[in-house]
This record gives structure tokens, sequence and C-alpha cells, in this order.
């Protein structure tokens, strides 16, 4: 029984690190396309792996492109979202969850009727609304309508309905006002829902692209995806080039999700509860 | 089933409260609305106020400057004549009946081959999940270059074992199942991930106990792990389908749609013609019937989510 068991578990591992090998393999293939010339990747009999390394396609880009601009503005968005969506998301999620007001049910169900829709429904008229706002071309044309999204919002409410009507009554009879019921008795127990919101609206923000695509129409206001989609009608046959910047504004993504993977794996699976 | 424990949970205005003054409830809501101002904001400004503005501009004519024109039902009927909207439905749905079952079952196996202990089995977890936390441009570009029909790494291995390379970017059908492939790659992780969760929650009695009484593996999947895992597949079923609708990044970058319209859906057409064509109104136009096929999809979920707790 206990060789059967180990060879099955080798057989299951064999396959687990195939597969493995096969999901992994274009990432590696964007790491070893962005270090090869076009004559090398070209060859009738090229390689699987690198011939040399060539820096340049890393370093002309770079100097040739704002790609630092975009970088700069992609990591702008992505945090003022983060921080904006958590603060939105907490305050409306207490709400729904633990006061009663009049319309209570009827906002809730209309914000969670948008849960499904996608961007483009709406674009048209919501690209109106940034005009009139004269957002065009800024960063704030690209966070807020994507405040308006009702995911963050239902989770929060979720998980804050979970927490102890007593915990709150208790500390209404000590006299604490909503504020402070609020920060000091719920707020300390919203950490893991914390933990979700920053992590999944990061990723979002950081790789959205149909909305930024709209919004921003100067070179320099651009996000990376928008720049990267920029740079593909720029290098022609030059993918040594379009791969390296590809690979650039994947790695702060790949070593977020790095750090804090668990929290992504625990997240997914509580986003699973809708 | 911890997967939708919170979903049970009695909502809170359920719960017996005792009747408050009349000043308490007053200052309750009063705490209400300012907790819920950024948010009700955010939601009026930038999604009620464009849903409605999108069923107005549906029945009009405009180019995005100057102004607009009412036309009637005039969109609606073009779009029951444009047969571009119906192809990009066609491949919305083709899109959908591969990419959601392949998925959703690659995404079990990869599950259940983890959900056992092995070696270095976290990172494994984690090297599934890569291609869910990469970017749809990011995914699009390198896809577009692997198949690539003369120099891309696809067709080279392909010829490299002997087989014929297919016209992955100038021929209709293998651009689609290049697409179907690529959205696989970028979805199965998910589904690996909300699966194995699943899984802790069938209890390792059920399967000793049918092992006991002669159950080969088959079995087992069938009758113990399947029916056990049945609320998961619906839910994963449902949001795969509304989120074969949101394709968007990866084909506008991949194949922009093409060749021909081959690759062409929904929310691709609907982007070309609002932004690259300024036909807004016809835009805002296929969105309303996007906006109702999302809907729908919806509270069909819904409807059978009830009748599967009742």
């Amino acid at each position: 029984m206990g060789t059967r068991n180990r060879r099955l578990t080798g057989w299951r591992l064999t396959a687990a690190l195939v597969l493995a090998a096969i999901v992994i393999f274009p990432i590696y293939w964007m790491f070893v396309t962005s270090v090869s010339t076009p004559e090398e990747l070209y060859a009738r009999d090229a390689p699987l792996w690198p011939v040399a390394l060539h820096p340049e396609n890393y370093t002309e880009p770079l100097a040739r492109y704002p790609f630092a601009r975009w970088f700069a503005n992609s990591t702008v968005i992505a945090v003022v979202s983060v921080v904006a969506t958590v603060v939105v998301n907490l305050m409306a999620g207490y709400a729904f969850a633990k006061l009663e007001f009049p319309l209570k049910n009827v906002l809730f169900l209309a914000i969670i009727s948008t849960l499904m829709v996608p961007v483009q429904v709406i674009m048209v008229a919501q690209f109106q609304v940034v005009v009139e706002l004269d957002l065009v071309n800024t960063n704030w044309g690209v966070i807020l309508p994507r405040l308006a999204e009702a995911f963050g919002l239902f989770l929060s409410r979720q998980f804050m309905a979970a927490v102890p009507d007593e915990l709150l009554e208790a500390a209404s009879l000590d006299g604490a006002g909503q504020l402070r019921r609020f920060v000091s008795v719920v707020l300390p127990l919203c950490k893991p829902l914390v933990a979700t919101l920053v992590i999944f609206t990061f990723m979002w923000r950081w790789n959205e692209f149909a909305w930024p695509l709209i919004v921003l129409r100067d070179n320099d206001s651009y996000t990376l995806p928008v720049g990267l989609l920029f740079l593909q009608s720029q290098f022609g046959n030059d993918v040594g080039g379009l791969m390296a910047m590809s690979m650039l504004a994947t790695i702060p993504m790949l070593v977020v999700f790095a750090v804090f993977q668990r929290f992504f794996v625990e997240g997914m699976a509580r986003s699973g509860i809708k | 089933m911890a997967l939708l424990d919170v979903r049970t949970e009695p909502p809170a205005q359920a719960r017996a409260r005792p009747a408050a003054p009349r000043a308490v409830r007053w200052r309750e809501a009063v705490a209400g609305y300012a907790f819920t101002a950024p948010a009700l904001a955010v939601f009026g400004a930038f999604m009620f106020l464009p849903l409605a503005l999108t069923f107005m501009i549906s029945f009009q004519e405009y180019s995005g400057f100057g102004r607009a024109e009412w036309i009637g039902a005039r969109n609606y009927t073009d779009i029951v004549a444009d047969s571009t909207f119906w192809r990009a439905l066609a491949n919305t749905v083709v899109l959908g009946i591969f990419l959601v079952p392949i998925s959703l079952f690659g995404g079990l196996g990869l599950a259940m081959l983890l959900n056992r202990a092995m070696p270095a089995r976290t990172l494994l977890r984690a090297l599934f999940y890569v291609p869910v936390v990469i970017s749809g441009v990011s995914a699009g570009l390198i896809a577009k270059w692997m198949f690539n029909e003369t120099l891309g790494v696809v067709n080279r291995v392909a010829e490299a074992v002997g087989l014929p390379g297919p016209a992955w970017q100038s021929s209709g059908v293998p651009a689609m199942a290049s697409v179907i492939v690529v959205t696989v790659w970028t979805t199965i992780g998910y589904n690996m991930v909300v699966y194995l969760a699943a899984l802790q929650g069938v209890p390792g009695e059920m399967h000793e106990a049918a092992r006991v009484d002669g159950a080969n593996w088959w079995q087992q999947v069938r009758l113990i792990t399947w029916p056990m895992l049945r609320p998961t597949t619906f839910f994963l079923v449902v949001w795969g389908i509304i989120g074969s609708f949101q394709v968007f990044d990866l084909v506008y970058v991949m194949t922009g749609g093409g060749p021909g319209n081959a690759t062409t859906l929904l929310v691709t057409y609907a982007y070309s013609e609002g932004f690259a064509q300024r036909r807004q109104g016809y835009a805002a136009a296929i969105g309303v019937v996007l906006y109702v096929i999302v809907m729908v999809l919806t509270v069909v979920q819904f409807r059978l989510n009830r009748r599967r707790e009742a």
C-alpha cells in the first residue's frame, strides 16, 4: 500500500509539473523573446532558450518612449483607486449591513444589479460624463468612474453583516456614536476584507485596458496597457523590444502576486461567495 | 458549501430589533446616508446616469461631437439587419460554448490533481494561477506572437513534430480556436482555485466509505465528488458565461476581431462602432442589447439558484 501510494503521488506530481510547465511556457517565452534579437528569433532552427542576452531590448525602448511616465501613471491610478475603493466600500458596506435608513434595500439592489454590467454597455455615455466633467486625459477620469463597481461594495456588506450586533450594541451602551462604532469596533475586524479589496482592486486597475483606452488620448497620459498597445503599433517586427516592455509591465503584478499569494487564493475563494 | 455560507446568512434587517425612539431612528438614517454618500455619489454619476444616458443615446444619431439627432428606433432596426452584429453575437456564443466547459473541467481536473498532499503543492497552485493575474493586454501580445503563422513558436513546435501549422491569423476557424485556447489559459486557474476551496468541503470519510464498498476512482468522482460540487459548478458556469460576454482586452490586442470578423465579439464590436467608427448612438444601442443579455443571464442565475436552495 505504501509503495503504491508513493508511486501514485509520483505520477500525480509528474502530471502536475508537466501541466504547470505548459501553463507557464507563454510567460517564459515572453522572457526569452525579450532578450533575443529578431535574427535569433527568426532563425530556421532557433532553440527554445535564449542564445544570448540582449539588454538593449530593454534599454532602447526605455530611452525612446515615455515608458517610465506610463509606469508612474499606472502606479498612481492603481494606488489611488485602491485607497478610494477601500474607503468608499467599507463605509457603504457598514451602512448597508448595520444601519437602517429609508430606501436602503432599493439602493442596495440597484447597486448589486450592476455587478455583471460590462463597461462596454455604458462606455459611450460614461465617456460623455467624463467629457462634461473635463476629466479626459486625466488620472481622475480613469479612477472615478471605476469606483462605481459593485463587487467591493457587495463583498464589504456581506463581510460586515457577519459582525455580531452585540458588539455594536455594547459599544453603543458605552456611548459610542456611529463613527466610533465603525472605526473602533467594526474596522479592526475587517482586515481580511481589506486585504481582499486591496489585492483585487490593485490587480484590476493595474491591468485595466478598455476604459483607459477610451479616456486617455495623449501619449503622456497613457497607462501601461494602453502604452503597450501603442508600442505594438510602433515596433513592427521588433518583437524583442515589445516583449521586453510587456515583461516590465507584468513584473510588478507578478511580484504582488508572489508576495500576497495566500490572500489572492483566499480572496478568490471568498469572491466565489457571490 | 463553505463557498456559499455568506449567502445563506439572514439579512440584517430580518433580525428582530427593539423599536427605537423616533430621534434615534432619525439619527441612524442620517448616519446611513452619510456613510453611503460617497458610494451613492460615484454610482449615481458614473453608473446610473450613464445607464440612463445609454438608453437615451441609443435613440439618437451622434458622432461624439456636435449635435445629436433623434432617430427613433432606427439604431435597433439597423442592428436587426446588421450581419456583423449577428456574427459578433454568434462568435460570442461560440466562444462561451467552448470556453466555459473546457475551463471548467480543466479547472476541476487541476483541483483534483492538487487536492492531495504532494511536494511543492503551493508553488504548483500558484503557477497555474499566474495567467489569471497578468493583464489581458500582455496575454494578447504574447499570444499574438506565439500564434504568428510563420515565425511563432506554436507552429514551429508543430512543424518539428510533423504536424501542419494552422493558419492562426489568416483563417477564421483557427483564429477563433486560438482565442479560445488563450481565454482558457487565462481562466482555468480561477476555476481551479474555487474548486480547490470547494473540495475542502467534501468529507474524506465519504470517499473512505465508498472505497470500503468497492467503488473505484471514477465511481467516487461521479457519485460523490461531482454531486457535492454542484453548487460550485453552477456558480462557475454562470460566472463563466457572463465572463465570456466580457472578453475584450485579449481579443482587441490579439486578433483585433479579425481575420474578417471571425473573432469580433459583441463588446469589441460595440467599441469599434462607438469609438473607431464614431457611431455612438449605434454603439449605445448595442450596449442596451448587451445589457439586456447580461441582465437576463443574471436573473436566470438567481432564479435557478433560489430553486436549488429551496
